[in-house]
């Protein structure tokens, strides 16, 4: 199959246009039908996205399964994987079958709802797979559209503030983008990403307004790309609409923007920032290394403060991510590794427990920690599970949370102990409030009356963490699973950077001595 | 073999907690108790069969990442090997105990819940994490099992998850063994960068490598060897509960009795211990490092002997006694007699297993009583648990024929070893004076608990006193059991692990070769007792089980300290005893009147140094309040209250602009967005094609 790529990717959208153009009416039937539809539908994207993972060959460090035509107004439409971003494109597809199972009880504008989904993950999987830049910045941006939908339409009650804030942040941040994404344009005459990642930037430092700027245009457009990607991990200090966005996003929501927009960031940060502006990265690599190590402490503490499930788990997501810039920037094999485990691990996790919050939101409508206490007693499976992510949370050896915090901690001792002190210091914290949480959620009397005749989770509920399960314990007692297919493009990319940065270096120095 | 081992006790683990509604309550327990003495009688096969080499296994790849290279593995050598007998061994007999002792339980209702399966499978699952720490070839497997085992350890602490003290006891464990793991975190990536791996055994060989290398960490250069061995120590005094990080032990009493014994007394919390042992090639080239480790057993023992002193909680008193026999463990693995940190191990393993079992005896008979002060006369009551309790203190305090060496109970083979090896290694310093008064007090308490509990009148509630009976058979065969151990244990095994120096490294599985004509000189200057030296480990780092450094002879100069020093820990183990005996049975108004005397000094020791009050005051609240204010003032205020000035500025201008209903603002912007990309779309191309 020549076009894989662009089948997988579009099976959502056909699905979203059929249901936009067959499906009438509000009575049941129709909401069930629209259901069984985004759920066929995101389950054979996942099954058809299983053929990309059996045909993709993790020693050939170049894109595979590309696909290149023509476009309108003579721009190109190109799509590949490579090691980096093809688990990125599986965790889509095995994530989404679960958000549409998980909303099974939605019954509000169930078509809408549905459509939304199903064109945000065409637009998210087009993130991962796009290899022109006006390409990716259209699936880039175009996602945020339906997430502000889904905020703003299905949300709590504060959705309209929520979901401006979503859209602000990471809307100002992306116009910077754009700009740099022109001045790239401009300068090596292409938008293929391919042939960006080989050109060399400008990187001659010069002086504007009277700064200094070292590293000159790589530098510039590092900035303009980490404004962007930065709100999206999102690195502390620009993290503040994560919290709100989550607590006002329905659970299903809440698992997408955990398990995969945030690692739209991450992604970009590997396919952009390092390979393309090396200079830029390497000037800003202690300023970023230090933001993600604040970030680990700083956002685990205001965890231990929550008095709102969705929003400590926000909080604690943010520190997770802490954990990924400082591996991606540390840039040498264990860092870069563990930063994509991490984030492929993350998408489990949190995913996971935004979905266990879901559960006892769905009974109790509230997300208030103090409303709950004592579940163990009348709902022994969910504690079961809560426990499992809780503890997968704080990076528990024998679950994948740890093989990304292990090997991004070993990464980053090499570059940086100070950063790597503050940053191991979040394995106690994140011990502190996740199971403080647990504790004030899960244990103790049922007391509440409310509370009493509160039940167990249902089939399809079990049914729907079960494939989490399975892969946050399997990624954590075999994580070759993920490292075999990342490695070799890590390395390219490592040793890509590093020459990069030689080269620089000697052509900075002999810049120097013919003055 | 070694994967039978290893496996069975997960197998079960995993059958009894997800399959015992099939095969019932009954079949869980048999099942989980049965794997368990397969494992142990497979271990104690490989344990006499072992011939001191050391063999590998490997199971599965795990982390790969470059050039590291972590793997599920075995690494069966001397040291492991001891582990498994004293982890099998205590596990199975505490296993079979618990059939007894789990039998009813008030904390849950025994027609609704089925709680029996779960404490059987939480126990199981401890052994496995337990076995894979000991049996690890990598220090990342190693931390596997040393979280693994934290979790079994939080699972059991909390296993009453009703009551509100256990679940906070449960908490604080887990923490306080992470701020532990911080420590041994750093010291693994610390090894990791140096050696590019964290696999033993090119640790090992690259250990005296370390000694000579300048690691650059934080402010300043450190020797890498020194900061390494102290980063892992870190860890080592976590796990177990050592001065500064030991508060958690105590609370952890919280948990059901056979998972104190288990757990907190005879192998979780030696896996410090084991750590340094196994870790001796670093620890070795380590001076400063191993100074620590001695400064801070030494301490540990006499701090938490003090705070035993004054406890009421029969239980407490047994775990501020572990706390106190831990630190003489670190003492003799601080001067650098490995094998004798290893022999208090494995019999301290028996005799306080022992104690625990018997004190949950006691407890059983007593209706969930633990206060001691409410108990007295119960020799007549339980007259087995009464006898192995006894043996359980005559091997804690260290009752022997002086002078011997070897003929007396357990402890006092192993206690009269590190103390004679604690006085060598410093030279009659600090630490070989603090072991000592620890003796004395370990003496007192040990008998103090003794004659609380089965001397005097019976005092407290009648009616539980009229109640109390023996345990049944299925507690007292395990009881059985581990008094052989606490007779026998010390006197068997004193040849290998405190023998002269050719036999213990033969032993751990090393070559012997002559020492050099220059240390033999310097051993006779220093003790000219000692001057018969005539072998020193020859093995190089990693080729044996434990390394001994050439110039390390504390093993040797051990057996030739003065006569006093050998009489010493007997001295004071008489003292505590009949200062027990004048206190508790000649004269029992006497606590009274000293507490009352000495009210400030007896109030400090009751609320054990006052530890948990102060990281109370100085870690935990200003962390919560830390939060909230970066919360509510840093994300609330100083972010947000930026961020959103810029946006309010912005949105009321679009909302004056859409002015409609709520969802209508929505496909507003959704609208304005898409134009948006497109409008910029098209000018990129545009301005693109015109180059």
């Amino acid at each position: 199959m020549d076009n894989l790529l662009s089948i997988v990717t579009f099976i959502p959208l056909i699905a979203a246009a059929i249901l936009a153009i067959f499906l009438r009416g509000e009575n049941e039937a129709a909401q069930r039908n629209a259901k069984w539809v985004a759920l066929v539908a995101t389950t054979l994207t996942f099954l058809v996205s299983l053929f990309i993972l059996a045909q993709f060959d993790p020693q050939d460090t170049g894109f595979q399964f590309v696909e290149e035509r023509e476009w309108l107004l003579g721009l190109k439409y190109k799509m590949g994987v490579d090691g980096i971003s093809v688990l990125f494109v599986l965790l889509t597809t095995f994530i989404m079958p679960l958000t549409i199972a998980a909303s099974w009880n939605v019954t509000e504008r169930v078509k809408e709802y549905m459509i939304a989904f199903l064109v945000l993950e065409t637009l998210m999987l087009g993130v991962f797979m796009a290899l022109d830049l006006v390409l990716f910045y259209l699936f880039f941006e175009a996602g945020l559209i339906p997430m502000f939908l889904i905020i703003g339409i299905w949300g709590g009650k504060e959705r309209i503030y929520a979901s401006f804030k979503f859209f602000l942040y990471t809307f100002l941040g992306s116009v910077l983008m754009l700009v740099a994404m022109v001045a790239m344009f401009a300068e090596a005459g292409t938008t293929d990403i391919p042939t960006l990642m080989r050109h060399e930037f400008a990187s001659e430092s010069f002086s504007l307004m009277g700064i200094q700027i070292i590293g000159g245009m790589q530098t510039l457009m590092f900035i303009a790309f980490f404004a962007s990607f930065a709100v999206k991990m999102p690195m502390w200090p620009v993290h503040t609409w994560l919290p709100d966005a989550h607590v006002q996003a329905p659970t299903a929501g809440s698992v997408v923007l955990a398990a995969i927009l945030l690692k739209m960031g991450g992604y970009g940060f590997l396919r952009f920032s390092l390979p393309m502006f090396p200079v830029g990265a390497e000037v800003l690599t202690p300023l970023i290394l230090w933001m993600s190590a604040i970030a680990i402490v700083y956002t685990s503490l205001v965890a231990l403060a929550q008095e709102d499930m969705k929003k400590l788990i926000a909080y604690s997501s943010v520190a997770h991510m802490g954990y990924v810039t400082m591996g991606i920037f540390a840039a040498n094999q264990q860092g870069i590794d563990g930063a994509i485990f991490q984030m492929i691990s993350h998408g489990f996790i949190s995913g996971a427990l935004f979905l266990c919050v879901g559960v006892i939101y769905d009974r109790m409508h509230t997300r208030e920690i103090d409303a709950y206490g004592g579940l163990v007693n009348r709902m022994p499976a969910y504690a079961l599970i809560f426990m499992l992510f809780t503890m997968a949370n704080v990076g528990l050896p024998g679950t994948s949370g740890f093989v990304g915090e292990f090997l991004t901690l070993l990464g980053i001792f090499q570059v940086n102990t100070w950063v790597a002190l503050v940053a191991t210091s979040g394995v106690i914290l994140s011990a502190a409030y996740a199971l403080w949480l647990y504790r004030r959620v899960v244990m103790g009397e049922l007391i509440r009356e409310s509370l009493k005749s509160i039940t167990d989770m249902s089939r399809r509920e079990r049914a729907i963490f079960a494939p989490l399960v399975a892969m946050t314990l399997l990624l954590g007692v075999y994580p070759s699973l993920v490292t075999d297919i990342i490695g070799p493009s890590v390395e390219a990319l490592i040793s890509n950077y590093d020459t990069a940065l030689a080269e620089a270096h000697s052509a900075a120095q002999l810049a120097e001595t013919s003055h | 073999m070694e994967t039978i081992i290893l496996f069975a006790p997960l197998v079960g683990a995993i059958i009894a907690g997800f399959g015992w509604r099939i095969i019932g309550d009954a079949g869980a327990q048999w099942l989980t108790t049965g794997l368990l003495f397969l494992s142990c009688a497979l271990s104690w096969v490989i344990f006499l069969g072992h011939d001191g080499q050391t063999h590998f296994i490997h199971v599965l790849d795990w982390v790969q990442s470059g050039t590291l290279n972590t793997a599920w593995a075995i690494r069966l050598d001397r040291l492991t090997a001891i582990m498994l007998i004293v982890v099998t061994t205590v596990s199975a007999l505490v296993h079979l105990y618990s059939m007894g002792y789990m039998a009813h339980d008030e904390n849950f209702d025994d027609k609704t819940e089925s709680y029996r399966p779960r404490f059987f499978a939480y126990l199981s699952f401890f052994t496995f994490a337990m076995l894979m720490l000991v049996t690890a070839d990598n220090l990342a497997q190693m931390f596997f099992g040393w979280e693994g085992v934290g979790l079994a350890s939080y699972l059991l602490i909390g296993f009453y998850y009703r009551k509100s003290s256990a679940n906070a006891a449960a908490i604080k464990a887990f923490v306080v063994n992470r701020v532990g793991d911080f420590g041994f975190a750093l010291g693994i990536m610390a090894l990791f960068f140096l050696t590019d791996s964290i696999r033993f055994d090119d640790i090992f060989a690259a250990a005296p490598e370390l000694a000579e290398t300048q690691l650059t960490f934080l402010w300043t250069d450190w020797n890498a060897a020194n900061l390494i061995a102290f980063l892992l120590f870190v860890g080592a005094m976590g796990k177990s509960a050592q001065l500064f990080l030991h508060t958690w032990l105590p609370d952890a009493m919280e948990g059901p009795t056979p998972v104190s014994a288990l757990i907190h007394a005879a192998t979780m919390v030696t896996a410090g211990v084991f750590l340094v042992c196994r870790m001796s090639p670093v620890f070795e080239y380590a001076p400063e490092a191993l100074a620590v480790v001695t400064f801070i057993g030494a301490s540990t023992a006499f701090f938490a002997a003090t705070v035993g002193l004054v406890q009421n909680d029969i239980k407490r008193v047994i775990a501020y006694s572990t706390c106190s026999q831990l630190g003489y463990m670190f003492v003799a693995a601080g001067v650098g007699v490995y094998s004798v940190a290893m022999f208090h191990l494995l019999t301290h393993a028996f005799f306080k297993a022992m104690l625990f079992l018997g004190a949950g005896s006691v407890i059983h008979g007593m209706h969930h009583e633990q206060d001691m002060r409410h108990y007295g006369g119960l020799r007549h009551k339980m007259p087995y648990t009464f006898v192995a309790m006894l043996i359980g203190t005559l091997a804690i305090t260290g009752v022997g024929i002086p002078l011997t060496g070897w003929i007396g109970f357990a402890g006092f083979a192993s206690k009269d070893a590190v103390i004679e090896s604690a006085y060598a290694g410093t030279a009659g310093g600090f630490a070989f004076w603090m072991l000592v008064i620890a003796a004395l007090f370990t003496s007192f308490y040990s008998w103090r608990l003794m004659f609380m509990t089965f001397w005097g009148d019976p005092r407290g509630d009648k009616h539980t006193h009229e109640h109390a009976h023996e345990s049944p058979k299925v507690m007292l065969v395990p009881l059985g059991v581990l008094a052989v151990g606490a007779i026998f244990a010390g006197a068997i095994w004193y040849g290998s692990f405190f023998g002269k120096t050719n036999e213990v490294v033969k032993f751990f599985g090393g070559k012997y070769g002559e020492p050099t004509q220059e240390l033999v000189e310097a051993v006779a200057e220093r003790s000219p007792k000692a001057s018969e030296l005539h072998y020193v480990m020859e093995s190089g780092p990693g080729e044996a089980a434990i390394f001994i450094a050439p110039d390390n002879t504390v093993l040797h100069e051990a057996h030739y300290v003065p006569t006093w020093v050998k009489l010493s820990p007997f001295i004071a183990m008489l003292i505590g005893l009949i200062t027990a005996l004048w206190f508790y049975i000649w004269d029992p108004s006497m606590p009274r009147k000293l507490a009352e005397n000495q009210r400030p000094l007896y109030l400090f020791l009751l609320n054990k140094w006052y530890f948990d009050e102060i990281y109370d005051a100085i870690l935990v609240r200003p962390a919560k309040a830390l939060g909230r204010a970066l919360w509510r003032r840093g994300d609330g205020g100083v972010i947000d209250g930026f961020l959103n000035g810029v946006a309010m500025g912005i949105i009321p201008f679009f909302t004056r602009l859409a002015g409609r209903a709520q969802s209508g603002y929505i496909f507003t912007y959704a609208f304005a967005m898409v134009i948006g990309i497109a409008v910029l779309i098209t000018w990129l191309t545009i301005s693109g094609g015109g180059q």
